[in-house]
């Protein structure tokens, strides 16, 4: 191996300016293919972390996966009989037993679980109405589950959970009817359940329609509006492992019966355009990358084609085809190593610079920097596909250099 | 026959729209110790004779033993040790590796045969520089040597692994007289004094004096030497 490696260096430092040709072609693409992969992940992950922090992990409602089985069903399975109109049995809605089963999804290691009884009423306030969503929530709970508190502008959960007939809601809510702090106003629900409600709290997400429709109060005051005593129709569920969902989402449903939905499975349309995302973006970093293996494909080729003279000396001496073959690999690896090694550092500098920089996205207030983020399968990646490019450019003119047959090239050169 | 090195029945054909013979049923055995010239006009089969006899081709049909072994029944590898191990080849025009120094020159085909160490090797690569003369321009360049110097080179590695046989085609083609005279001496003591079998193909008359042998060839086949 030694004297391959001997001859692949000579090789490549007798043509210096080729070389070096080649070599900056890979650096410039191991570099890039890091800064751009970096951008791009760190963005997935600053947009995975919103959606995570943004959202419960796990909502349990009160609905089925599958439409319950009929008695006739269950009585006569396959049987041949249809029976029509069958109309399921009126219930109030909500998870039965909510606070058993609440228990159970709170002795899960890990978790935090907030009951909600969610529905729709409409409020009014000077001669305005608004339709919104009610969640009736336990403060001291969904502190814990929701990033609400963090959200809030004026008042606070603590604040609702001192005042029976509190509401709180989104700040464009309170803008567009001049809402403030300590502001009556009337919540009617479908039920027919009416109440004067005073403002303890109004929050901001940045949604507008969120901030517009959403509201809180008390469960107990919604089941009582609602008309669903001892009733929720949510559990919102936070876990210390996020990435735990799916699986625990699973177990849940499997345990409760009620449909147990993951962020990922609620998130997958926007998850799945991530990953397309990411296939382009990779698809235009290694695009650099098969370029700089044009420039090594033509270092090499033209090694071996003024080269053929050394090749039938090299064969005639003893030197197997394999061994020619290993000399013109030698050389697309030691640039793609050299290159690799020179472009992770220069990819390092890049994103460094990259997360220096600031920008301000619009509706946000502050400048915040660009999510750039790195991880050693990003190095491990670059490295691997700078390699493989290099030593696919090599193979195929170290192919015919091993298929030279050195009778030809002896009897051309006397 | 026995010998060192023995053709038998040797054809040698390209196929082709024109098929063309070089080689028409050559047989012959050239022992150990024996300086033997091929001569015949251009294109008579000289060099592909050499090229067969030192396996760097295969015969159409025939075949080649080579210390008594027959190579007919070889693969391409095998060839290529066989050549590593027990021939050594002196062509016309050198073929020097022109990015390596004399000494790396002389020392390549002990490299990739590995039976020496690195030192061992170096001091047998000095050694053989030294009895040809060129030991002072170990660390130059193939190009910054004359041409009788580099064609001392060329037989210095073509000795290095010690080969039974020393091929030399054309070996003095290029050459002044006095560089010609020197490769001559060279090729007929490695003969003499070290009992090496060499085959030299050549057109100098000259040249073929000093050869125990002379195999003439003409369109390929065996002819009384000139």
């Amino acid at each position: 191996m030694r004297i391959e490696l001997d001859v692949a260096l000579t090789h490549l430092t007798s043509r210096r300016r080729q070389t070096l040709v080649s070599l900056t072609g890979v650096v410039l693409g191991v570099a890039f293919f890091l800064a751009v992969s970096s951008l791009m992940r760190g963005s997935e992950k600053d947009f995975i972390k919103r959606l995570i922090d943004n959202s419960p992990h796990i909502t349990v409602s009160d609905e089925y996966r599958a439409p319950e089985v009929q008695p006739a069903e269950l009585r006569w399975p396959g049987g041949a009989v249809q029976v029509s109109r069958v109309k399921p049995q009126t219930e109030t809605r909500g998870i039965r037993g909510y606070r058993e089963k609440l228990a159970f999804v709170e002795s899960l290691p890990g978790v935090r679980a907030a009951p909600v009884l969610m529905g729709s009423a409409v409020l009014t306030f000077a001669g305005k109405i608004q339709a919104v969503t009610l969640s009736g929530v336990v403060p001291a709970k969904m502190k814990h589950v929701t990033t609400i508190e963090e959200k809030m502008t004026e008042g606070s959960l603590d604040a609702l959970a001192a005042n029976p007939n509190g509401i709180i809601i989104g700040r464009t809510l309170a803008d567009r009817f001049n809402l403030r702090l300590g502001s009556t106003v009337s919540v009617v629900s479908p039920a027919g359940g009416s109440r004067a409600m005073k403002v303890v709290g109004i929050f901001r997400t940045g949604n507008a329609s969120y901030d517009e429709e959403q509201t809180f109060t008390l469960l107990k005051r919604a089941q009582a509006l609602l008309d669903r005593p001892n009733r929720a129709n949510r559990f919102v569920i936070q876990l210390e492992d996020a990435y735990q969902a799916r699986d625990l989402a699973l177990r849940i449903e499997s345990t409760l019966g009620y449909k147990a939905v993951s962020w990922v499975e609620a998130s997958e349309d926007i998850l799945s355009v991530l990953l397309v995302r990411n296939i382009i973006m990779y698809s235009v970093v290694s695009a650099i990358l098969v370029v700089a293996s044009f420039g090594i494909y033509n270092t090499i080729s033209t090694i071996v084609m003024e080269k053929t003279r050394d090749i039938a000396i090299l064969k005639s001496m003893g030197f197997h085809a394999r061994d020619v073959r290993r000399i013109f690999l030698l050389e697309g690896l030691i640039v793609g190593l050299i290159g690799s090694v020179l472009g992770l550092g220069l990819g390092l500098v890049l994103m460094r610079v990259l997360a220096e920089i600031t920008v301000k996205p619009p509706g946000v207030t502050e400048l915040v920097h660009l999510p750039v983020w790195w991880g050693p399968e990003q190095y491990a990646l670059a490295t691997a596909f700078a390699l493989s490019s290099c030593l696919l450019a090599a193979y195929l003119p170290a192919r015919k250099a091993g298929r030279l047959h050195p009778v030809d090239i002896l009897r051309g050169a006397t | 026959m026995s010998g060192v090195i023995v053709a038998e029945h040797l054809v040698r054909r390209l196929t082709g729209e024109v098929p063309v013979t070089l080689i028409d049923d050559v047989s012959l055995s050239i022992g150990r110790g024996e300086f033997v010239c091929v001569m015949g006009p251009s294109g008579s089969g000289k060099s592909s004779l050499l090229y067969l006899l030192g396996l760097l081709d295969v015969p159409s049909s025939g075949r080649v033993l080579l210390d008594g072994e027959d190579t007919s029944r070889y693969q391409e590898d095998e060839l290529a040790n066989r050549r590593l191990s027990k021939l050594g080849f002196v062509f016309q025009f050198h073929f020097l590796l022109a990015e390596f120094t004399v000494l790396d020159n002389v020392l390549l085909p002990m490299r990739r045969l590995g039976a020496l160490d690195e030192g061992a090797a170096r001091a047998r690569g000095q050694e053989l520089l030294e009895r040809f003369g060129v030991a002072d321009q170990a660390v130059k360049r193939p190009s910054q040597l004359s041409g009788g110097q580099r064609q001392r080179v060329a037989i210095a590695r073509a000795l290095a692994n010690d080969p039974l046989v020393v091929l030399a085609d054309e070996p003095t083609g290029n050459l002044d007289s006095a560089a010609a005279l020197n490769v001559r001496q060279i090729l007929r003591a490695l003969a003499s004094e070290l009992g090496k079998t060499v085959i030299a193909v050549t057109h100098d008359s000259g040249f073929a004096t000093a050869a125990d042998r002379r195999i003439g060839l003409v369109d390929g086949r065996l002819h009384d030497a000139a």
